[in-house]
């Protein structure tokens, strides 16, 4: 059958639209067969209720947590639930004491976690470095280290280096572990303000402290150390306690004290590695932004190392060029710059240049998942407070059932009476309006569940009415689009030329229309949080298939009718009739090959034979 | 019905015609009679905001066997006491209900807790009263604010390099605060609540007002166009048309947007009772409305009254009463409103000229009819009778 040459366009067109409806339906089986995608939309927390889980502040002894405190782990726990996607969790205080997070469905242990954690960023000088777990070399040598503190205590700054030497290099032969640490550890805590190193750097310094510094931290540490690498702030606590630690325990870190202007005795997240740390020279909130990915190789391919880039404020910058400008002429390891997040140590690499720009990157023991969590975690700021779940409760909806059954009965009804406005108004063309609703709302549909599916998006009570609305924006493309094929008619076009003419105007105007409309999805997106965000999410989407069903299926299906005999022979039913809507009948109009038609009063014929 | 298609025609050829423009100082009285009413509304009720911005009491009892009744329930047991808030009941895992009030005084918290306690017959220890922060707090709203201020200023620069003039930026705002405005001081004057729903429906207006404003403003970008490349319409009298001819459609598409939401409305109130839903119905009926309204009413009056006085207007419009007084001798609907088109009307519409039809392009005296060979046949030769007459 020969297809009508006006007609391949539309149908072609047609036949696109048809396929990208299939290929999401088909998408969204698929994905509901073989992945965990649902056939229904996801509904949110209003509708379909979900889960609570009451966030407890961890505190030490009688401390207190303040509004501001809370306030402020608040917003950024909605930040960090926030990006998750776009399921519309509600986050509250509670008795100005726990944090309460309420989230549609089950969120996954990660989540859960991801959110409570404190995420505190911090970057320490490494003093001193151990294997993690315990072996009875290294406490021998820490007591022969223990004995030497004792010689130096009394004893003038000349005597002080001299037992130090030999301690040292004993340590060096007796441990196995092969690790460079003990060494200076040892000598450090033998003199205080490192004559060891002092020997090869700061001679000057040292000699003149050195009388008094040894006595210093045999009585507790009140030493004031020159800068955050000073191996004067290791005290024998410090180093009983760096001795004691055992990161193959279970919670070995929990009563930890983090205390950011004192050093640190802990262990690496892995658990290999113990250390002894210096204060805190940079701290997480000076970071502005942090991104995860894969580490490029020097051709600049992606490697399979994640790492997490980070880019620091200009008084982060500042701080981490200073500090690694002077770590990059110490030894190991105290060369070595100490990444911490709460107070676990994530990597600890070792400063091979000074870095003045503010950009570093992290890598670790990392996943690409888990690295884009912390990221997220990074760029939105610590917790104020370490946060333990108290309870997690499955919670109802707030709004019933029949709130959604009835907004869903009065979309219909609302639905049924846009169908008689617009056969009333447009008659036949009113079908088309219908069906480009409806095939507005299928798309809707698919697009809302795929959403939910890779989005996490939820579709709450406000989102439902958005939809509903939505209906009218969308009906109103087409008025606009039927408004100016009719005005166009008016001019005494015939119907093809009609809507070719007035597709092209309604085109603009449509376009524009979308345009604003998505702008505004697309900044509220971006720059809103909670709820607004879902707002934004379902504006965009409307407008985004309103725009698709208006240019693949309204158009074409108007330029199929307009050829055939029904809409393009003016029948008076069809909403186009030129007699209906005034159209100049009396005046020539030019029909081809020369010949001008005068079209007869009393039909819509303009052949113009005059045979 | 109506009998839109006529109106629709007499309008667009401006048999009819009605006086946007022109009658500028009624609308704006009618607005700032509005926006007054707003203002005092604000003023004086202010918002009733809900629990999500301002906190609330929390009560929670626990120990209970949660019938289906309990929302039920639970609503009477609050109301009784402070019969102002509207509860919000919650299950929370099996045997607890959770009830979210406003925030309540300490001796209507220890009444509320004796009555949850005597409707779910339990103890009144079992009834745990806390105060909740607010979900949707300052730094949301301050967000938002942000975020609709780079939106208006974004949106603005691009309608004001769509249209090529700021001044219809500037209309177009003017009408969306316009809107936004009226709709938020009805809410106030009613006394409903805002909850974060009725915030989505406000945004939902502005959303709408912008786009119906651009709808608008297209028409009149396109006819006040085609009377500046002929000078046969003042700047006035092109938008005036331009509002006139998108009249039908501006009606059309009010009614399509209102009628699922009027049918919320009516469903909302008879079988749900206050709520979300009717709220954000509500919000939205008085926003679209006023919307639509704005954008003919004052959007399009506000931006004549912008560009009357540039220059190239002023000029335009006496070349305008200059070709209207040639051409008739008076303003007439007709002079601003050509029925009829000029020569160029008789070009093929196949040849998809996008100009050929201008609005403004010609005025009813110049149109001629066409010779009688010329109606007839393929070349203008004598006429042959068919040979059935022969």
């Amino acid at each position: 059958m020969a297809i009508n040459p006006y007609n391949r366009k539309p149908l072609k067109v047609l036949a696109a639209l048809a396929a990208v409806s299939i290929g999401l339906y088909a998408l969204l089986f698929a994905a509901a067969t073989w992945g965990d995608a649902q056939l229904k939309p996801k509904l949110g927390l209003d509708l379909a209720g979900g889960t609570q889980l009451v966030l407890a502040p961890r505190l030490v002894g009688n401390a207190k947590v303040s509004s501001e405190q809370l306030n402020q782990a608040r917003d950024i726990i909605v930040q960090r639930v926030d990006a998750n996607g776009v399921a519309g969790a509600e986050v509250t205080t509670s008795g100005g004491r726990n944090i309460v997070v309420s989230m549609p469905g089950t969120p996954p242990k990660a989540t859960e976690d991801a959110i409570r954690r404190s995420s505190q960023m911090q970057f320490r000088p490494v003093l001193a470095a151990a294997p993690g777990t315990n072996q009875p070399v290294p406490t021998g040598t820490s007591t022969t280290g223990g004995t030497a503190t004792g010689t130096p205590t009394g004893s003038a700054t000349g005597t002080a280096t001299k037992p130090a030497v030999p301690t040292a290099t004993g340590a060096a032969t007796t441990t196995k572990a092969g690790s460079a640490l003990p060494g200076a550890f040892v000598r450090a805590t033998t003199a205080p303000t490192a004559p060891a190193t002092g020997a090869s750097t700061t001679p000057a310094p040292s000699a003149t402290t050195g009388a008094a510094t040894p006595t210093a931290p045999a009585t507790g540490g009140t030493a004031t150390p020159k800068d955050a690498s000073d191996l004067a702030q290791i005290t024998p606590e410090l180093t009983k306690e760096f001795q004691a630690l055992d990161c193959a325990k279970d919670g070995v870190l929990d009563g930890i004290v983090d205390d950011p202007a004192k050093p640190l005795v802990t262990c690496s997240d892995t658990g290999a590695e113990k250390y002894i740390l210096g204060p805190v020279e940079v701290r997480g909130d000076q970071i502005k932004d942090a991104v995860a990915g894969y580490q490029p190789l020097s051709n600049g391919q992606p490697s399979n190392i994640v790492e997490i880039r980070l880019s620091f404020n200009s008084s982060g910058t500042k701080a981490f060029g200073n500090v690694t400008k002077r770590l990059v002429n110490l030894e190991d390891p105290r060369n070595r710059f100490a990444v911490t997040l709460d107070s676990q140590v994530l990597t600890a690499p070792t400063a091979q240049a000074a870095i003045l720009d503010g950009q570093a990157s992290i890598t670790g023991s990392f996943t690409i998942e888990s690295a884009r969590d912390l990221a997220n975690q990074l760029k939105f700021g610590a917790l104020p407070l370490s946060f333990d779940l108290q309870t997690r409760d499955e919670i109802s909806p707030t709004l019933g059932s029949e709130q959604l059954r009835m907004g869903l009965v009065a979309g219909l009804i609302g639905f049924a009476l846009v169908f008689l406005y617009s056969l009333g108004q447009y008659r036949a063309l009113g079908l088309v309006t219908v069906a480009s609703i409806v095939i507005a709302a299928l798309l809707t549909y698919v697009a809302i569940a795929l959403l939910g599916w890779a989005q996490n998006f939820r579709l709450d009570m406000a989102g439902v009415t958005g939809l509903i609305v939505a209906i009218g924006v969308t009906a109103d493309s087409f008025i606009v689009y039927f408004e100016r094929i009719r005005d166009e008619v008016r001019e005494g076009r015939p119907l093809r030329a009609a809507v070719d003419t007035g597709w092209r105007r309604a085109r603009r105007t449509i376009l524009a229309a979308d345009g604003v409309n998505f702008l505004a999805a697309f900044v509220l997106y971006l720059l809103a949080s909670s709820n607004v965000r879902g707002f934004a999410f379902t504006l965009g989407l409307t407008t985004l298939i309103d725009l698709l069903v208006v240019v693949l299926f309204t158009h074409p299906v108007v330029a199929l009718l307009s050829s055939t005999k029904f809409f393009g022979g003016g029948h008076r039913w069809s909403g186009l009739d030129p007699q209906r809507l005034g159209a100049k009948t009396n005046r020539a109009r030019y029909a081809g090959r020369g010949r001008v038609a005068m079209p007869a009063p009393a039909s819509a014929t303009s052949d113009g034979s005059a045979l | 019905m109506i009998n839109f298609a006529a109106l629709g025609n007499d309008l667009y050829t401006g048999k009819r015609s009605i006086d946007f423009v022109g009658r500028y100082k009624r609308w704006y009285l009618l607005s700032g009679v509005f926006v007054l009413l707003a203002a005092l509304g604000l003023v004086f009720q202010g918002l009733n905001l809900s629990l999500e911005f301002s906190g609330g009491s929390e009560f929670r009892v626990s120990k209970v066997t949660i019938g289906d009744t309990y929302e039920q329930k639970a609503k009477d047991a609050v109301t009784s006491v402070a019969a102002a808030s509207a509860p919000e009941v919650t299950t929370i895992g099996s045997n607890t209900v959770r009830v979210q009030t406003e925030k309540l005084s300490d001796s209507e918290i220890r009444d509320v807790q004796a009555s949850l306690a005597k409707a779910f017959d339990t103890t009144a220890g079992d009834v745990s009263a806390s105060f909740v922060g607010p979900s949707w707090g300052a730094s949301v709203s301050q967000k938002a604010l942000q975020a609709l201020a780079v939106f208006l200023a974004l949106v603005a620069a691009v309608m004001a390099i769509y249209f090529r003039t700021w001044k219809m930026a500037v209309a177009g705002l003017a009408a969306l605060i316009h809107d936004l405005f009226i709709t938020v001081g009805i809410y106030a004057l009613a006394g409903f609540e805002v909850s974060p729903a009725t915030m989505i429906g406000f945004l939902t207006i502005l959303g709408y007002s912008l786009y119906d404003t651009v709808v608008v403003f297209d028409k009149v970008r396109e006819n006040t166009g085609e009377a500046r490349g002929n000078g046969r319409m003042s700047y006035a009298q092109a938008a005036n048309l331009a509002v006139n001819q998108t009249l039908v459609r501006s009606i059309n598409t009010t009614v399509v947007a209102l009628l699922p939401i009027a049918a919320i409305l009516v469903i909302g109130f008879l079988f749900l009772g206050p709520g979300t839903l009717l709220d954000l119905a509500l919000a939205l009926f008085v926003g679209i409305a006023v919307g639509a309204y704005s954008s003919i009413f004052i959007a399009t009056p506000l931006l004549v009254h912008m560009r009357d006085r540039e220059p190239e207007m002023v000029d335009l419009a006496k070349k305008a009463q200059r070709y209207q007084a040639r051409h008739g001798g008076q303003v007439l609907a007709s002079d601003v409103a050509p029925i009829d088109h000029g020569p160029d009307d008789t070009a093929p519409p196949e040849a998809g000229s996008l100009e050929s039809a201008g609005v403004g392009a010609s005025a009813p005296s110049i149109a001629r009819g066409t010779h009688k060979y010329a109606t007839s046949g393929p070349r203008n030769q004598p006429r042959r009778p068919p040979k059935s007459r022969r």
